[in-house]
């Protein structure tokens, strides 16, 4: 049995321009110990895709499809059931750590919510696995800064403590929204370097929603492509940076600068993102996409595996893209 | 004799910052966000400036113009140091200087229209203009960086984000400068966008015969871009050399951590690295460390990087590498 499995999830937002449907038919599955990324610019509804398997979504959001976690569904789930989910088997780690950090409560007295709530310890207990815990991401002096407040702390480490906070229940998936995306490069390094320790410390399986291609590569096992709301490409990270199969992604891979080599002129995908308001009703990509005919206007193949655990959802057959 | 077009000799740009707390007769502190920064910009050349968040990048390029106050000497094209000359002239000197910032919707008035936004500097620099020329100057600016002529009327909230920077880059370069400071240009653009702001920059440049300043912490972005690359670390160079010299060949070793921390979307490569981490975090500038700024998180730090701050100094090898390290 898959530890989660997300079937043809669509989430929809009622807002006073009207519906925006910002994800489209979303089915993955994943075994506990895997890392997926879901790559994709803002807007494409990456964020969306996590909210709604942990029930995070704003109030006019809607959920529809199904989400089955180790077997059991929680999509749109009572409070009571996700509320004994969250923290303790489904953990978030959220973008923005100063932000995500509540600023009037020490770090101490936020971490031992969590292990009071979903373990029953008692406080010291709590205070002391919230320390051994803060000691696991590195943060020096972890028993003495455990009493600080958020602001005492640096940008990287703040996301050390959110991290820490995440994995105090010992979930089984975490779900990374661009852990590092606020970081500078040598901390990134750092917190990606902390999160493979951990990983195959604690063996929990890894969602990392990212627009970051290099940490991708560097770090996920399988990758979700996802722009306008649907699923471009999915499979497993190797083939996918070798041999981008949707014009997507072959235009995301050449029009990012690399550290290691040197090139005349960056290739771009031209236009902008799609407005998510109008959302196109063929393939969102067709706008911007060279290989785009006219049919592509109309409908969008559905997502299709074409080679092992590698699945498209292009009009173009795949000898059709040069 | 051609004169360099900027010439950058110690320039320091120090903060008075008091804390709370403080009383009303205690000295404030002296925080020295540039200290100490010398470099040359040839005409049509492109300076990348890199280094993380609180390193002194955007001050630096704001003390070129005046927008923070700094001392030193920054000598524009052989002539007056702009750090002296009078109001009035250095005004003169700003519409040869021009600065396209980091977030494009909020540098731009929202209650402006996007010929009004770009239109300003043009009024400022060149009053004598009549309305009818100033409309043809903006209508031809606003095709050169891609933006519909018909869309002048508009406001930056009907635009996106790649789109307003263009208007911002359009706006920079309606007086026709001679260099463009870019901050940041392009790290609030999602990286489809990105490419096109890039090579739009790079084409005008060379239409133009413009220098660029380009800050930026992407180093993968300024390696493209850049014909020279300097590093900052707390307010000091840690190392300048021509673009392929320090990519290829780093010397400093916050230079070399900073570059093996490069994600690079290949998984193979990127698995298989070896990145070079540094600890810790970076120290408060408020109180910096003794001697090599770069010492407490230094892989190679020995005592006399404690005593002795390293001058920047040309490398045996290769004149134009300079390298502020006891052991480079």
């Amino acid at each position: 049995m898959a530890l989660l499995d997300v079937q043809n999830l669509s989430v929809s937002f009622k807002t006073n321009d009207g519906v925006v449907n910002a994800v489209n038919d979303v089915s993955f599955a994943m075994d506990a110990g895997q890392t997926l990324a879901i790559v994709g610019e803002s807007g494409s509804g990456k964020s969306q895709t996590a909210f709604a398997i942990l029930g995070l979504l704003a109030q006019n959001g809607i959920a529809s499809g199904s989400v089955k976690f180790q077997g059991n569904e929680i999509l749109n789930a009572p409070l009571s059931t996700l509320n004994k989910i969250r923290a303790a088997d489904i953990a978030m780690v959220f973008q923005d750590p100063m932000t995500s950090l509540n600023p009037y409560m020490r770090v101490s007295d936020q971490m031992v919510e969590v292990l009071i709530h979903h373990k029953g310890m008692s406080k010291t207990e709590a205070i002391a696995e919230s320390v051994k815990m803060l000691d696991a991401v590195k943060i020096p002096d972890a028993a003495a800064r455990v009493r600080l407040y958020p602001h005492e702390f640096s940008g990287g480490m703040r996301q050390r403590v959110m991290i820490a906070m995440s994995l105090l229940c010992k979930p089984k998936l975490l779900i990374a929204d661009e852990p590092t995306t606020a970081l500078d490069v040598t901390v990134q390094a750092q917190t990606m370097t902390l999160f493979s320790e951990i990983q195959s410390e604690f063996g929990m399986g890894v969602i990392l929603i990212t627009h970051d291609l290099g940490v991708v590569a560097g770090f996920c096992e399988e990758v979700m492509v996802l722009y306008g709301g649907r699923v471009m490409e999915q499979g497993p990270t190797d083939p996918i940076f070798a041999t981008p199969s949707h014009p997507y992604t072959r235009g995301l891979l050449r029009a990012i600068p690399r550290v290691d080599q040197l090139n005349a002129e960056l290739d771009t995908i031209p236009g902008s993102p799609p407005n998510m308001l109008q959302a196109p009703k063929g393939c969102p990509f067709e706008p911007r996409c060279q290989y785009a005919q006219e049919d592509c206007v109309q409908s969008l193949r559905p997502l299709t595996e074409f080679a092992t655990g590698r699945k498209r959802a292009c009009n173009r057959e795949l000898e059709e893209l040069i | 004799m051609s004169h360099p077009l900027l010439k950058v000799e110690n320039l320091r740009v120090s903060f008075h910052i008091k804390s709370e707390g403080d009383m009303p007769w205690t000295k404030p502190r002296e925080l020295h966000a540039v200290g100490g920064v010398d470099f040359e910009l040839k005409q049509g050349e492109t300076l990348g400036i890199v280094g993380e968040s609180g390193c002194g990048k955007s001050t630096l390029a704001r003390a070129l113009i005046r927008m923070v106050p700094g001392s030193g000497k920054v000598v524009w094209m052989g002539g007056d140091n702009l750090l002296d000359v009078s109001k009035s002239k250095m005004m003169n000197y700003r519409s040869e200087i021009q600065m396209v910032f980091q977030d494009p919707l909020a540098s731009l008035n929202p209650r402006m229209t996007v010929g009004q936004i770009i239109a300003e500097p043009l009024r400022t620099h060149q009053p004598n203009l009549s309305n009818a020329q100033v409309k043809e100057r903006v209508k031809k600016m606003m095709q050169q960086v891609s933006l519909l002529p018909n869309q002048i009327n508009r406001y930056p909230h009907e635009f996106s984000g790649g789109q307003c920077q263009r208007i911002g880059i359009a706006r920079a370069l309606i007086v026709e400068p001679k260099l463009i400071i870019c901050d940041e240009p392009v790290s609030a653009l999602d990286v489809s966008i990105q490419a096109q702001v890039i090579n739009l920059l790079m084409e005008l440049q060379r239409k133009m015969g413009l220098s660029l300043i380009f800050i930026a912490h992407d180093l993968s972005v300024v390696k493209h871009i850049s014909n020279r690359v300097m590093v900052l670390y707390l307010g000091k160079v840690m190392e300048v050399a021509d673009r392929n010299d320090l990519y290829e060949n780093p010397r400093h070793p916050y230079t070399q951590a900073l570059i093996s921390a490069v994600p690079i979307p290949d998984p193979e490569i990127e698995r298989n690295k070896e990145i070079i981490l540094i600890d810790g975090d970076l120290p408060s500038p408020l109180a910096p460390p003794s001697g090599c700024v770069f010492r407490t998180r230094c892989p190679k730090a020995q005592p006399i990087c404690a005593t002795t701050p390293p001058t920047l100094d040309p490398q045996s090898d290769q004149e134009t590498h300079l390298v502020a390290c006891h052991f480079a």
